[in-house]
């Protein structure tokens, strides 16, 4: 194991950010700590780093016990969720940093520092300041910048978190890809949990400060813990007393076994899928179907149709909160006075 | 619409009238205020050419007074800078108990007259006083001696280099200091390469500012000072004792001079603003 957080319990004034939390990632995993604001996970990152402390239990990383230690002595790289760039030093300056303070010799450095702008397509802008960069250059200099005191651990706090939707969807496949390449440990803070599903091989949830649950990516999607994993993971809708995926349902013209009676009220093209708004009793459904499904079965508002569960198990029996939660996408800052 | 016209006319005059009207007030005031005297002092002062001036500001007095000057103000600034950076990190950078307090305790040498401030260290510090007695049983004179000036001096500029620095460093944030602490960098590395970088024009326009304060301080400093000829004599306290004794020439000269120190650090310090707003 690369981390151990043990027991770790973490409160700001009033606010408690981390209530016993005992997590451990496997060494060159990438593994991505997933929740909703508020929900501590940018708090169990900085305890990983140092940056803040833990009021009770312990961290250990490569099998040392890093609980005391301040952030310099823990060998760990950090990105910061607004990348923290060094705005008085140029690109390459800030990605010598690292070797600068640990006196590195000369020639050392420039070998290290040049690979480092290789890697990451910064060689043309070494000499610019952080102020003349692009979002998502900032981005890969501060991961450069982390990378080159070869860290044991590399912590990302939201790091896509403040770029737009496409070059996100570029970083998130180019971060993949080099994780793939160089095998560091890596934790990511997110809450999106598509962008969690798409890069992480371990997902850890997160809400309230506990750990809801840990497991795979395809595991967490498919079998979740409880409701709320369920819910925050994707769209969910109730389906009599069950909660299930909108898309785990299927509309047809005639009843069979354990189908519900329901009323077309809406139909809505979403590109290649349709979400189909039904009324069950009283009781408001939503489907989602495949566009051939949609054409097939020819649905207007006031169509009469069955319900049915398409897949054998239920996925996970209902709660009574509403149908359609959806997580919140601010960033997860705690809460300091 | 003759009448619309005539009018318009007369608002349009209005506002002539009261545009200048205010230029006039504004301008004004500063020439009654600010122009004239300094001026005056000017004009006085080269009345009978360089060679008075020359000669009484290179007078044994005066050449102390401007020494004990230089050293008590920056003596003061000295202190000021490390107890400024110091007091705005903690300000900016910590919680702790007290820090309210802290946060008004140094605007108080803003509120309290310096005369006051000057008993004030006379209580202390004096031959009767609190830490006093023990003091000069040790061999040290504090009060009507260059230690104590330089404490007036330090006081009342106190909160300058503080008010110059703290909203720069609340500004910057600490992420970049975090960032350094994570790549290895140890407070002090961290301090000299990161956070001192980013607060170099503040502070450098609070030290020109309590340089320009210090050297003009006279109401602590007259208190503490003893009015020791050619030895705790500063500048300010030279100009007053030359006018008590009807020696103009001399006390207008020094007047020039601490005028123009104080204009050349005024131009310095608006130099140093418009190079950090240009570069911010």
């Amino acid at each position: 194991m690369s981390i151990v957080v043990r027991n770790v319990t973490k409160t700001f004034a009033q606010f408690e950010a981390l209530h016993d939390v005992s997590v451990e990632i496997p060494t060159g995993s990438l593994t991505a700590l997933l929740g909703p604001s508020g929900s501590g996970k940018s708090t169990l990152l900085r305890v990983i780093a140092g940056l803040d402390t833990a009021d009770s239990g312990s961290v250990y990383i490569e099998d040392r016990d890093a609980t005391l230690l301040p952030p310099q002595r823990r060998q760990v790289g950090f990105v910061f969720q607004h990348y923290a760039p060094f705005k008085h030093m140029t690109v390459y300056d800030n990605i010598a940093f690292g070797l600068t303070v640990r006196k590195a010799g000369k020639i050392e450095t420039k070998t290290r520092v040049n690979e480092l702008l290789e890697l990451v397509h910064l060689e043309k802008f070494q000499g610019r300041y952080p102020a003349q960069l692009s979002g998502g250059q900032r981005q890969r200099m501060a991961l450069a910048r982390a990378l080159a005191v070869e860290p044991r651990v590399l912590l990302l706090d939201e790091p896509f978190g403040a770029l737009d939707a496409q070059v996100r969807k570029e970083l998130r496949a180019w971060l993949r890809r080099l994780h793939d390449d160089m095998h560091v440990t890596t934790v990511i803070v997110t809450h999106d949990q598509e962008e969690a599903m798409e890069v992480a091989d371990e997902i850890v949830v997160l809400q309230d400060g506990r750990v809801q649950q840990v497991g795979h990516p395809h595991d967490v999607y498919e079998h979740p813990a409880n409701d709320w994993v369920m819910s925050f993971l994707g769209p969910v809708t109730h389906f009599g007393e069950l909660m299930v995926r909108p898309h785990d349902l299927d509309l047809a013209h005639e009843p069979s076994d354990g189908a519900l009676r329901a009323t077309v009220v809406r139909v809505t093209r979403l590109g290649f899928e349709t979400r189909v708004d039904v009324d069950a009793n009283g009781v408001p459904i939503y489907a989602q179907l495949a566009r051939e499904a949609t054409a097939r079965l020819n649905l207007e508002p006031g169509t009469v149709v069955y319900v049915r569960h398409a897949r054998g198990e239920p996925v996970s029996v209902a709660a009574a909160v509403g149908a359609s939660w959806r997580p919140e996408t601010e960033s997860d800052d705690p809460p300091f006075e | 619409m003759a009448d619309a016209s005539g009018i318009v006319a007369v608002q349009g005059n209005r506002r002539t009238v009261s545009r200048y009207g205010l230029r006039f007030v504004a301008l004004g005031y500063l020439l009654v205020l600010l122009a004239a005297p300094v001026a005056m002092v000017f004009y006085r002062s080269f009345q009978h050419g360089v060679g008075p001036i020359w000669r009484s500001l290179t007078s044994a007095e005066a050449r102390s007074a401007i020494e004990v000057t230089l050293i008590v103000a920056i003596s003061a600034v000295v202190l000021n800078t490390i107890f400024g950076v110091g007091a705005a990190l903690l300000l900016v950078r910590r919680r702790f108990p007290g820090r309210h307090l802290l946060d008004v305790l140094v605007d108080i040498p803003q509120a309290v007259s310096p005369i006051v401030v000057g008993l004030a260290l006379i209580l202390v510090y004096g031959k009767f006083g609190f830490f006093g007695s023990w003091i000069e049983r040790n061999g040290l004179k504090i009060i009507f001696s260059l230690p104590g000036m330089v404490l007036a001096t330090a006081f009342v500029s106190l909160p300058l280099v503080v008010r110059s620095v703290a909203p720069v460093l609340a500004e910057i944030g600490d992420e970049q200091e975090q960032a350094a602490r994570t790549l290895g960098a140890n407070r002090w590395q961290t301090f000299r390469r990161i956070t001192f970088p980013s607060i170099r024009d503040a502070l450098a326009y609070g030290v020109v500012l309590s340089l320009a304060r210090s050297l003009g301080e006279y109401g602590a400093v007259t208190v503490v000072s003893g009015h020791v000829v050619g030895k705790t004599m500063t500048l300010t306290l030279f100009i007053d004792e030359r006018l008590q004794n009807f020696d103009q020439t001399a006390a207008y000269s020094a007047a020039v001079l601490l005028a123009i120190i104080a204009m050349g650090s005024l131009l310095i310090s608006r130099r140093i603003r418009t190079r950090s707003r240009s570069s911010s």
